[in-house]
């Protein structure tokens, strides 16, 4: 149960399980350094503009950003949960852990669209109202802070459908491989997503100050 | 299990005591420190994910070398920002 049986080209357990965790790292790899780049321009920018920058980050929501927080880093432990319940061969509560992440995940997106929608009525995404902000040097920080968490909310999006299929074949018993596999590849995916917003909520919402 | 699921508990219950300390330090008169003190703590709040819910501790070492290198990557990539920024700002 804990782990899955060995697929081709792999010769036995160990290799297989090394070698996937090692095609997982190698992509996170990739993607701190998308995400690296986004956040030090970002931060590069409060440097040199440090007016103008906290204008815009002023422009954002902090208390919904502080509360998607609080979601995400949840949705973390319940997935570290849910891990640990799959390591020591309880399906069906490893199932509902992953279940809860996916359902915290989905309230993420709620409150980020609801905060877009506001972005938006603020004028934050152009068509007048912050009209001083955006022509000057602060437009350019809402546009990274528009690239930056929308990546990351595609990102979320991916995580959410990973974790229902999860919750899902481990609620019927019956995870097979490649899915058995990629249980433990699904938690460290999660987690990471977790680590960007946590560079990304100082680099945009506490720009503030 | 039960065990570790309450450190688990314990380490999240550490991430959202450093959310809270985030936040307010950032309302907080504190000064000048503020932008640096807030990638601190989510620098702290990351190795927690890290060690404890991801347990990069588990993985082999061929995994912990490739995410290393995503790690002095992106330190190239900020350092050489932070040494352009210096230099233009000194010269």
């Amino acid at each position: 149960m804990t782990r899955s049986a060995v697929v081709p080209p792999f010769a036995d357990i160990t290799q297989q399980h090394e070698a996937r965790n090692l095609g997982m790292t190698l992509f996170l790899a990739s993607e701190v350094l998308l995400f690296g780049g986004l956040i030090g321009a970002a931060v590069i920018y409060r440097v040199i503009e440090p007016a103008s920058a906290i204008a815009a980050a002023r422009a954002l929501n902090l208390p919904l950003a502080t509360a998607n927080t609080a979601l995400l880093l949840t949705s973390s432990l319940a997935v570290a949960i849910a891990v640990v319940a799959y390591r020591s061969g309880n399906p069906r509560t490893s199932s509902a852990g992953f279940a809860v992440a996916a359902a915290l995940g989905i309230a993420f997106l709620a409150l980020k669209g609801a905060e877009y929608a506001e972005d938006a009525s603020k004028g934050l995404f152009g068509g007048g109202g912050a009209d001083w902000l955006l022509e000057g040097p602060g437009g350019l920080f809402i546009h990274l802070y528009t690239v930056a968490t929308s990546l990351h909310a595609l990102h979320m999006s991916v995580g959410i459908v990973l974790l229902t299929g999860a919750a899902w074949v481990l609620w019927r018993r019956r995870p097979r491989p490649p899915m058995a596999g990629g249980i433990e590849l699904i938690g460290l995916y999660w987690h990471f997503v977790d680590i960007v917003w946590i560079f990304l909520f100082p680099a945009f919402y506490l720009a503030r100050a | 299990m039960v065990q570790t699921v309450r450190s688990l508990v314990l380490a999240w219950l550490a991430l959202l005591v450093l959310l809270v300390s985030t936040v307010g330090a950032a309302m907080a008169p504190i000064g000048a420190i503020k932008p640096a003190l807030s990638f601190v703590i989510a620098t702290a709040k990351a190795a927690v994910v890290l060690w404890l819910f991801m347990e990069v501790r588990r993985l082999d070492w061929r995994s912990r070398v490739a995410l290393a290198i995503g790690a002095v990557w992106l330190a190239f990539l900020l350092g050489l920002s932070l040494l352009d920024l210096v230099s233009t700002a000194t010269g």
